[in-house]
């Protein structure tokens, strides 16, 4: 009986250590993307995110490139964000391009050194390619597309695109892989102005074999929509066209709108596949998922999985001529009507922006 | 060539889907399923790689329990020339699905793997890349073109990121995963949905390919997201600025 009682209470004490342990020494790693020589705001929400899993969290960004953008990246991340205590850089020609195969190899050359508590990474196409990739390698469990960290392992995620949140336990050993979702975490930091380069640590790759896996994988070009107006995901204000805009003509107007209200513009599956836009503008499910102070959806019916992608917007302003149509029952403000009507109006009576 | 193809059984997409009472999970009895979108397109792929004449065999491959059997039924009605299915009776995450596949790719020696870029009920986007990981082998995600080069053994893939589309060149083996604007799958047609009963469907389990199941993640609640507050429907263009400069105070 007393041995039982004293097992018991070596039991817990020892389970009351290792969670104290765990938490005091939480350390993570952040998969940095950068572009331009500047870190992408998906990667800084990332260190955000970084900071909420405990107070006493040390925080390293990862960089991996080549040539002088990638200095000037670093160089950048060590005074952009006060919680970065270390910029590790990863300096060679194989990351030239990110590429799955040699990141995920990175990621796991970099754990093996370091024996991070946690690795989180953006939940963009990047985070999405790579990190699972090195999860595979480090045998264990990532967790997509975080939108709220509930303790150093209990996180909230959306499931079945967004109809119900889960809240998942890691239970397994170091390292805890995350994406996340960047809308649940903003920075909304001035970066700070003094640079801090005593922080930047190259990393020895010399420990960079060459295995199965090198070189199997070549980059060969990216064709990117360059346009002026604001980043879809980080935007303060979206327009967005559906199938009832009819064709990509008459999508110009979405655009002439987006411009007046220096918004980003969106689009939905429909109006992607009718070839109205490209596709990297898809808003939904299995597109990008934003949460803008405004949101306005023209000629948008609202499926759930485009419903997805703006569920977390803070103002939702609808305008249908189908006064049925689901869009409405999630718009603060809607409006039945024509479209080809209610946008010319729009457009002149808007006030101008500044 | 040989191509495998991960096909998942999953809620229907167009089913507007209930979270138990008990938060334990979301309600899947009486709930029509079917075969994952992304996994479709998928196998649409591998049929149209073999109609082509650069692949022999396409195999359809679900893991999961017993009703798996039907979402493989319609993989080979689509097409597919025979499948497996590893059955499993509870929830498996895609770490434990990833081993599974590769015991089996080294047991089918195929050239090529395609899978969905996610299922639209856990929506990972995992599986694939932690399988292309496991193997060493190079992986294109979210690919929207495929084009084989039968000679050199190489596939270039067209991927949709983040601002744009990307090309790779990839040695195969390889893993694929699909994106939605890959292809319009097929229907399947009821002459082969007849011939699809004659095909055969492997069963085995994980232990017969001496993958051991362990879990690191553990599922504490699933709740119904917060619902949004009605919102009022105005009658003018003119009510609507007024509203969104002095109510909501957005312009």
């Amino acid at each position: 009986m007393t041995i039982q009682a004293l097992l018991g209470s070596i039991r817990r004490r020892s389970f009351a250590t290792r969670v104290a342990h765990s938490s005091r020494f939480l350390s993570t790693l952040v998969l940095g993307e950068h572009k331009g020589g500047s870190i992408e705001a998906s990667s800084l929400c990332a260190v955000e995110a970084a900071k909420r899993l405990g107070g006493d969290n040390s925080v390293s960004l990862l960089l991996a490139g080549s040539g002088p953008s990638l200095q000037e990246a670093a160089a950048h991340a060590a005074c952009f964000h006060p919680s970065i205590s270390k910029v590790l850089l990863a300096d060679s020609e194989r990351f030239t391009y990110a590429l799955a195969e040699p990141w995920a190899k990175l990621v796991h050359l970099v754990q093996q050194k370091h024996s991070y508590s946690h690795i989180i990474a953006g939940s963009g196409s990047f985070g999405k390619n790579v990190l699972p990739r090195a999860a595979a390698l480090l045998d264990v469990s990532p967790i997509t597309d975080v939108t709220e960290i509930s303790g150093s392992n209990l996180f909230v995620r959306p499931i079945y695109a967004g109809n119900a949140l889960s809240t998942v336990r890691y239970t397994g050993s170091n390292p805890c892989m995350l994406t996340i979702r960047a809308t649940s975490f903003p920075t909304g930091m001035a970066p700070a102005s003094v640079s801090n380069d005593k922080c930047i640590e190259k990393i020895d790759l010399s420990a960079f074999s060459e295995d199965d896996a090198d070189g199997k994988s070549r980059y060969v070009s990216i064709s990117s929509q360059d346009t002026e107006r604001p980043d879809l995901a980080n935007a303060r204000i979206v327009v967005t066209g559906g199938r009832g805009l009819k064709s990509a003509e008459n999508f110009k107007m979405i655009e002439k709108l987006a411009e007046k209200l220096g918004a980003a513009v969106g689009a939905t599956r429909a109006a992607v596949d009718a070839g109205f836009v490209p596709n990297e503008l898809q808003v939904g499910q299995t597109g990008k998922i934003v949460a803008p102070e405004l949101y306005m959806a023209f000629g948008v019916s609202g499926a759930i999985q485009h419903l997805a992608g703006i569920r977390d917007s803070k103002v939702i302003v609808a305008v249908n001529k189908d006064a049925d149509a689901p869009i409405f029952q999630v718009a603060d403000y809607g409006l039945v009507g024509d479209l080809f009507d209610i946008i010319p109006e729009l457009l002149e009576k808007l006030p101008e922006k500044k | 060539m040989k191509i495998l193809v991960g096909v998942k059984r999953v809620v229907d997409y167009a089913v507007k889907i209930r979270v138990k009472p008990d938060k334990s999970g979301v309600e899947t009895s009486n709930v029509k399923m079917s075969m994952n979108p992304f996994c479709e397109i998928a196998l649409e792929e591998a049929l149209r790689i073999r109609e082509s004449g650069r692949a022999k065999e396409v195999v359809a491959v679900s893991v999961g329990p017993a009703q798996c059997t039907d979402t493989l039924r319609t993989g080979l009605a689509m097409g597919a020339d025979r499948a497996i299915h590893v059955e499993y009776p509870a929830t498996l995450y895609p770490l434990s699905v990833a081993k599974i596949f590769k015991a089996l790719v080294d047991a089918e020696k195929p050239a090529l793997l395609l899978l969905g870029k996610q299922a639209i009920d856990d929506d990972c986007n995992q599986t694939g890349q932690m399988i292309a990981g496991l193997l060493k082998w190079p992986q294109a995600t979210f690919a929207s073109k495929v084009v084989l080069d039968e000679g050199n053994k190489v596939a270039t893939v067209d991927r949709e990121v983040d601002g744009g589309l990307e090309t790779l060149s990839l040695d195969l083996p390889a893993v694929i995963t699909t994106d939605l604007r890959l292809n319009q799958p097929r229907y399947a047609t009821l002459p082969n949905i007849m011939k699809a009963k004659s095909k055969v469907i492997k069963k085995l389990s994980p232990q017969d390919l001496n993958v051991e199941i362990r879990s690191d993640l553990e599922v504490v609640q699933v709740t119904e997201p917060p619902k949004r507050q009605a919102g009022v429907i105005l009658s003018s263009v003119d009510q609507l600025i007024d509203r969104l400069k002095n109510e909501a105070r957005v312009i």
